[in-house]
Parts: structure tokens; C-alpha cells; sequence
């Protein structure tokens, strides 16, 4: 078989250098010749902080208006805490998921037409409702077999 | 001699482990093993018979534990570590389980992830401020984590300067790290504390307890006149108010409510009130 313009080894070659190099260095692994210990999942966790045991308010404050930008911070922080747990419930979608898909579908066509050559740009063909819908099979360039 | 000695030993050593819940909000001390509730032994006095079923029930519904300061984990029960009160928070959604903690007094402060504390800046050295934060080492600080610092502008900070921040890497391995961003990039409030004002400290147990969500201390002392506090986690406390006298007060009270009674708080803030 001819072979032009090969560059490094043949698949088949270089799978068996791998399977040698696997060999060589499972052999010289080292390895513990004990029964395997199964650890038990713990349900308790270590934690130092004392942040997760008690509510703790912010640390600076301000008080009749000595300091009206800590004053606003301290406003905004301590609701901080107690909106976290109430955004948790509620996330409000602008657009479904769906509509989501639908719009990117049609927008790599329209996308990729801008970019395409005129000679490609008749595989970016229009559907039924004005969509731009990509046909897959595009002429490549076919190695002649030998 | 020996008999004496060794039977209450023995009687120790089998009443050792009790259950956590029974122990709430009591005093306990460093090396009592407690017990997690649905590991209580089942031959207790009451209901053996039934308990068995009831507690693998409830052994699969259970979520994680978390034990918080002054408790360690043992196998499957908690080490107590410190002595001090033990406290128990319930979960508030979901994530079962809870967090216990003993409610422990001490004035040393060990750096602690996310704390967020009042530092000293004590040096400049290349890219990174060191900051004595009370700890067994200064903090490193780098000269990037303020709020929109770049490497051509710098944050304005001085040798002597107060930083309020917060710890990023704290463990006993490692130098600790804090920054005075959050994780978005915005301050929060941290970064350098203004000028004048009074730093002083206190045991660590106070800080928490002004801290809290209903402290009346604190609702207290804000009628009294302007003024702005920072407190930080490690025992530090910044006041400032228009005049050093008022400062001062201010900072005698804090010190002082530690080791009061309501009452004579409210002795305090009345005669202050009239002056």
C-alpha cells in the first residue's frame, strides 16, 4: 500500500508501545498486600468557625448617623442574611428553558450563513417558517482510495 | 488503698459517654465523649424493648452533624475539647442534623476561615502587608485584595494602619491569608478603618455576645450619642465618637458589661443618660 505524507508512527505501533509502557510500570508500582479497609461514611462534620453556630450580626456599625455610608451597609447586610434563606425558594425565570433552545437552535444557522462563502451559502436552506436550518452533508474534500 | 482509688475510677469510666441532648445548655469538660441522638443505647432505663426500631428509623432520616468549635469528632460520638457550655442549633432547612458547639470563654484568638477580623499592619514587604491579627503569626495581606486595587494603583495603606478583613486560608499548617474583598471583588465595608477613633480588646465570648441578633447592649449604647464601632472576631474592638471623652466612655462600658448585671448596666446607662 502506498503511503504518502505519514508522519510518526502507525496506530497499531503506537498502541503496542503503550501496552509495553503499561506493563512496566504496573510491575513497579508499589502497592499495600492488605485486605481493603472500608470507611465507614461519617455523618459528622468538623467545623471551627462560629459562623454556621450562631447569627452573627455584621461587625461595623454606626449609630445616629455618625457614619451614613456604614449605616446603609450595615441595612444591607443584615437583610442579606435573612433574604438568603427566602431567595432560595423563589427563582423566577424571564424565559423557559425551552424558548432557550429554540432560539439557539435557529441562531447558529443564522450565524454561521453570515460567516459561510456565497458557494456554501445555499446548504444554509430556509424552513417552512422562516428558520434558518443548517443541512449537514456539505461537500468535503474526498481522498481518492487506492 | 488501692480498692478505694480503683472503684471510682471504674464508675467513671462507664458513665463516660452521655447523650447530647440530655447535656444541652450545661456545663461540660475537655475528654467527655458525647453521644449523638439515635445512637443512645437502647437498654436505658425506659422503653428498651421498643427503642431498637424506633432509633434505625431514625438513623437513616438523619443528616450530617455538624460539630462546631470546642467539639472534635470520635468515632462516631463527639470529643469535647473545651470546657464551656454546649449548644445546639436545629437545621434550619433541610439538611438535617444540626450543629452543636460549646459556648466556651477564652481571650486568645486563633485565625479562623472567614472570620472577619481587625488587623494591625506591622510591615510592608514587597507585594504583601503583614497584619498582627492577635494569632501565633502575622497575617499576609496582598496589596490586590482591595476593592478596585490594580498593580499600578495601589491602596493607600501605611505601616500602623487598622484593616478590618477577612481571613481566606486559616489552618495550622499555613501562614494565615486574609483579604479585604469578598468574593465578588466588592469591600463590604472591609479595607482600612479611618482615622482616630480608640482600639482596645476583649475576650473573645463578649465579642459574640454583642454580636448577637438581640443584644440590648448595644441598642443601648446607640441611643447614647453618635458614634461608630468596628468589632472584629479576634477580640478587638474600634470605637469612635465625636469627642475623646465620649470615646472613652464608650469604650469603659463595652469593657466593663462583660462582668455586669442587667441591672447595673441600666444603673450606667441612666446616669450617663442625665449627664
Amino acid at each position: 500500500m502506498d503511503r504518502f505524507m505519514q508522519r510518526g508512527l502507525d496506530s497499531e505501533t503506537k498502541k503496542q508501545l503503550e501496552e509495553e509502557e503499561k506493563k512496566i510500570i504496573s510491575e513497579e508500582h508499589w502497592y499495600l498486600d492488605l485486605p481493603e479497609l472500608k470507611e465507614k461514611e461519617s455523618f459528622i462534620i468538623e467545623e471551627q468557625s462560629f459562623l454556621l453556630c450562631e447569627d452573627l450580626l455584621y461587625g461595623r456599625m454606626s449609630f445616629r448617623g455618625f457614619n451614613p455610608e456604614v449605616e446603609k451597609l450595615m441595612l444591607q447586610m443584615n437583610t442579606k442574611n435573612k433574604a438568603e434563606e427566602v431567595e432560595e425558594q423563589t427563582v423566577e425565570l424571564d424565559v423557559s428553558d425551552e424558548e432557550m433552545a429554540r432560539r439557539y437552535e435557529t441562531l447558529v444557522g443564522t450565524i454561521g450563513k453570515k460567516f459561510a462563502k456565497k458557494r456554501d451559502r445555499a446548504i444554509y436552506e430556509e424552513d417552512e417558517n422562516g428558520d434558518i436550518k443548517p443541512v449537514k452533508a456539505k461537500k468535503m474534500f474526498l481522498k481518492p482510495q487506492d | 488503698m488501692a480498692e478505694a482509688a480503683g472503684v471510682p475510677a471504674e464508675s467513671l469510666a462507664g458513665c463516660r459517654a452521655r447523650a447530647a441532648r440530655t447535656v444541652l445548655d450545661q456545663v461540660v469538660l475537655p475528654g467527655e465523649e458525647l453521644l449523638l441522638p439515635d445512637q443512645e443505647d437502647g437498654d436505658g432505663p425506659g422503653g428498651a424493648g421498643e427503642r431498637p426500631l424506633r432509633l434505625n428509623a431514625a438513623a437513616r432520616s438523619r443528616g450530617r452533624v455538624v460539630c462546631g468549635p470546642g467539639l472534635r469528632r470520635c468515632g462516631d460520638r463527639l470529643l469535647v475539647t473545651k470546657c464551656g457550655r454546649l449548644r445546639h442549633k436545629e437545621p434550619g432547612s433541610g439538611s438535617g442534623g444540626g450543629v452543636y458547639w460549646v459556648d466556651s470563654q477564652q481571650k486568645r484568638y486563633v485565625p479562623v476561615k472567614g472570620d472577619h477580623v481587625i488587623g494591625i499592619v506591622t510591615a510592608k514587604s514587597g507585594d504583601i502587608f503583614k497584619v498582627d491579627v492577635g494569632g501565633s503569626e502575622p497575617a499576609s495581606l496582598s496589596y490586590l485584595a482591595f476593592e478596585g486595587a490594580t498593580k499600578r494603583n495601589r491602596p493607600n495603606v501605611q505601616v500602623g494602619d487598622l484593616i478590618y478583613g477577612q481571613f481566606v486560608v486559616a489552618n495550622k499548617d499555613m501562614e494565615p491569608e486574609m483579604v479585604c474583598i469578598d468574593s465578588c471583588g466588592r469591600a463590604n465595608g472591609m479595607g482600612v478603618i479611618g482615622q482616630d477613633g480608640l482600639l482596645f480588646k476583649v475576650t473573645l465570648g463578649l465579642i459574640r455576645k454583642l454580636l448577637a441578633p438581640d443584644c440590648e447592649i448595644l441598642q443601648e449604647v446607640g441611643k447614647l450619642y453618635p458614634l461608630e464601632i468596628v468589632f472584629g472576631m479576634n477580640g478587638r474592638i474600634w470605637v469612635k465618637a465625636k469627642t475623646i471623652q465620649q470615646t472613652l466612655i464608650l469604650a469603659n462600658i463595652l469593657e466593663a458589661c462583660e462582668h455586669m448585671t442587667a441591672d447595673q448596666r441600666k444603673q450606667i446607662f441612666s446616669r450617663l443618660a442625665e449627664s
